[in-house]
């Protein structure tokens, strides 16, 4: 009996030893930042660099969460989120459902709407930024100039940057849709079709209910992705912009604040109101999406 | 109701075809189970009466008309699937509901249908169930419920029993037929059970490799088999075959003689695989010579599993009260020649027996 109380001591002091460089590491570069930022948040820092910041408490908090420039980077966000992700899923649905078909060459299809999830976001934006140029792009090439050009556009310049970003989500949405249609039952859908279900009716009826589980992955994965993009902002549009102001979305604001403005309290503040929201928003999509959600069940 | 009609059809996926030639008709009303080893094509061939498989040669009709081209929804068949294939989100009633809304049919008259197909199927209590909250019995009843809520020209069922268990089964086994029975609908019926085709069949259809190797009912399918395949399919064990030669009044086997019995004796000449059931052979003082394998004790039988000299095994069945051998002991097995069977060297029976 002693024997196995000391094995399973040694097991235990294994495990942790095992366990504690990625502690370590975690403690070091998450954690401790972590709690560093909210006490950040709680000190604001004077114009000039090199002087002490100073203990505010709550003020910069509630100042910024009232500040115009936090509530138009707010709504930029969310206008950013909600064409990115509704339009990304619908796309990987579309791309996965016209490529889920036993046809020879179909894998060539698989790669390459899947592909844009292995392009780096710097090699997008330079593409896109190309075809939305103003005087080489695709526009002027159809005769259509807008001015001023898309991307310094107060209108288009964000649904401009979320073309981009659609456009590298689809791959990974095409991934978790057809992997989604893959492991569907293929006897539930044939049953339909003995049944005398029509294409609609399969569609809506059968094949989107049974994709539900997939569609909520995609929806919980493409809100964190879409919430998180910066690349495609800081590189075709920046904040020398002249539709900066309608682009900054939290994340980018989150940047500036830091390294445009030198403002370490407000990125701290502006981080933990992204974080906040981050957290919310996949509580909210758990709570309350995943109801309506089947899982099948054998 | 309708007959189901296989004309020379074929299924080819590449260079391998899974149903050659097959050549089958079912009667209007009857319960025909297609039989044999998985991957024999009996699955394929149902699909293709579904029209879930396209048919790659020969013509497919049921009731009057050719079905090759038919859409799967406007042949007025409804399959059981193996996994029973419910609709996971829907409810028992909206399961079984479902092809009735897809006929259109007006909600009152839906709702007495369901109501009536739930009721002979016992699942009255279950209608605001999802499927997920049933266990495995109750959600094949739900299948049966939604296969014969519209009253179809043909039922297909592809293996509907095998994910119950083995009481359950019986149980289930015994429902199908008396539903089938009642309703009168044509019925398709898949499996490599052969106890279920056995007792649910009207006539039983053995496959093999993609053919047709018999078409009978239980009865002769068991007593006259058509060659060496179906002989030692059906019956568990199958029958044991001998390979013999036919010298004068004597079978030689190199395990010993038999005497060629009266039914065999104008027909047979030269060498032959004899088929002997298990039930034909006994422990004996005269016969042929080998040794105890293995013996099995299954309650109401013993099976004595027995390597003759020659290398051929044969299994003998045995009745609950005869004295049991001891395993590696020398032993003289017995044949009741007149239950033999003879097949040629093709396998096939040899014709007059």
């Amino acid at each position: 009996m002693r024997s196995l109380a000391v094995r399973r001591r040694r097991e235990w002091a294994l495990a942790y030893a095992l366990v504690i460089p990625a502690l370590v590491i975690f403690a070091v570069f998450t954690f401790y930042p972590f709690i560093q930022n909210f006490k950040l948040a709680l000190y604001q820092n004077p114009p000039y660099p090199g002087l002490p910041s100073h203990f505010v408490g709550l003020s910069q908090v509630t100042s910024t969460l009232t500040s115009t420039s936090f509530l138009q980077s707010l709504e930029s966000t969310f206008e950013f989120v909600l064409l990115v992700v509704p339009i990304g899923l619908f796309g990987g649905l579309m791309l996965a459902l016209a490529a889920h078909k036993k046809l020879k060459g179909m894998a060539i299809y698989q790669v390459i709407f899947s592909s844009t999830v292995v392009s780096s976001v710097a090699v997008a934006a330079v593409v896109f930024g190309t075809l939305m140029d103003p005087v080489v792009g695709l526009l002027p090439w159809l005769g259509l100039n807008p001015h001023p050009a898309i991307l310094s556009n107060p209108t288009w310049a964000l649904p401009a940057v979320a073309v981009i970003a659609i456009w590298q989500f689809l791959g990974l949405s095409f991934i978790i849709m057809t992997a989604g249609l893959q492991s569907m039952p293929e006897e539930v859908l044939e049953a339909a079709r003995l049944d005398g279900a029509r294409a609609p009716t399969m569609f809506f009826r059968v094949t989107i209910p049974l994709l539900s589980p997939t569609i909520f992955f995609g929806l919980v994965i493409g809100t964190i992705y879409a919430f998180q993009s910066f690349g495609q902002i800081d590189i075709l549009i920046g904040p020398q912009n002249a539709a900066f102001t309608h682009t900054n979305v939290l994340l980018y604001y989150v940047y500036t604040a830091l390294s445009v403005q030198n403002n370490p309290g407000l990125a701290a503040v502006l981080s933990i109101v992204l974080f906040v929201i981050l957290l919310s928003v996949t509580l909210l999509q758990f709570r309350f999406l995943e109801r309506r959600v089947h899982y099948a069940s054998n | 109701m309708a007959k189901v009609l296989f004309e020379g059809v074929s299924k080819r996926f590449g260079d391998v075809a899974a149903v050659d030639q097959l050549d089958l008709e079912i009667a209007d009303g009857e319960l025909l189970v297609l039989l044999g080893p998985s991957g024999c094509g009996k699955t394929t061939a149902l699909r293709m009466v579904a029209g879930l498989e396209e048919v790659s040669d020969g013509s497919l009709s049921i009731g009057d008309d050719v079905v090759n081209d038919v859409d799967p929804k406007d042949r007025d068949v409804a399959m059981v699937f193996q996994s029973y294939a419910l609709y996971p989100h829907m409810t028992v009633a909206r399961n079984i509901e479902f092809p009735l809304r897809q006929q259109r049919m007006d909600a009152a008259e839906r709702t007495a249908k369901v109501a009536e197909a739930a009721g002979t199927l016992g699942l009255g209590e279950l209608l605001d169930r999802k499927p997920g909250q049933l266990s495995g019995g109750q959600r094949q009843r739900v299948a049966l419920a939604r296969a014969i809520v519209r009253d179809p020209k043909v039922f297909l069922m592809d293996e509907p029993l095998s994910n119950l268990d083995a009481k359950l089964r019986v149980q289930t086994r015994a429902d199908i037929v008396s539903l089938q029975r009642r309703l009168g609908t044509t019925t398709i019926y898949v499996t490599h059970d052969q106890v279920e085709a056995m007792t649910m069949g009207h006539r039983i259809a053995v496959m093999q490799g993609g053919k047709l190797q018999q078409v009978a009912p239980p009865e002769e399918l068991y007593e006259r088999p058509a060659n060496t395949f179906v002989a030692a399919f059906l019956g568990s064990p199958g029958m044991n075959l001998l390979e013999a030669e036919r010298v004068g009044d004597k079978l030689i086997t190199p395990a010993g003689e038999i005497n060629v019995p009266e039914h065999l004796s104008a027909v047979l000449d030269g060498p032959v695989t004899l088929g002997i059931r298990p039930e034909g052979l006994h422990l004996s003082t005269s016969g042929l010579a080998g040794t105890i394998l293995l013996v099995e004790m299954l309650g109401a039988e013993t099976q004595v599993h027995c390597s003759l000299e020659g290398g051929a095994t044969v299994v003998v069945r045995q009745g609950h009260d005869a004295q049991r051998p001891t395993l590696g002991d020398p032993v003289v097995v017995g044949v009741d020649a007149a239950a033999l069977h003879a097949f040629g060297p093709d396998g096939t029976r040899v014709a007059g027996t």
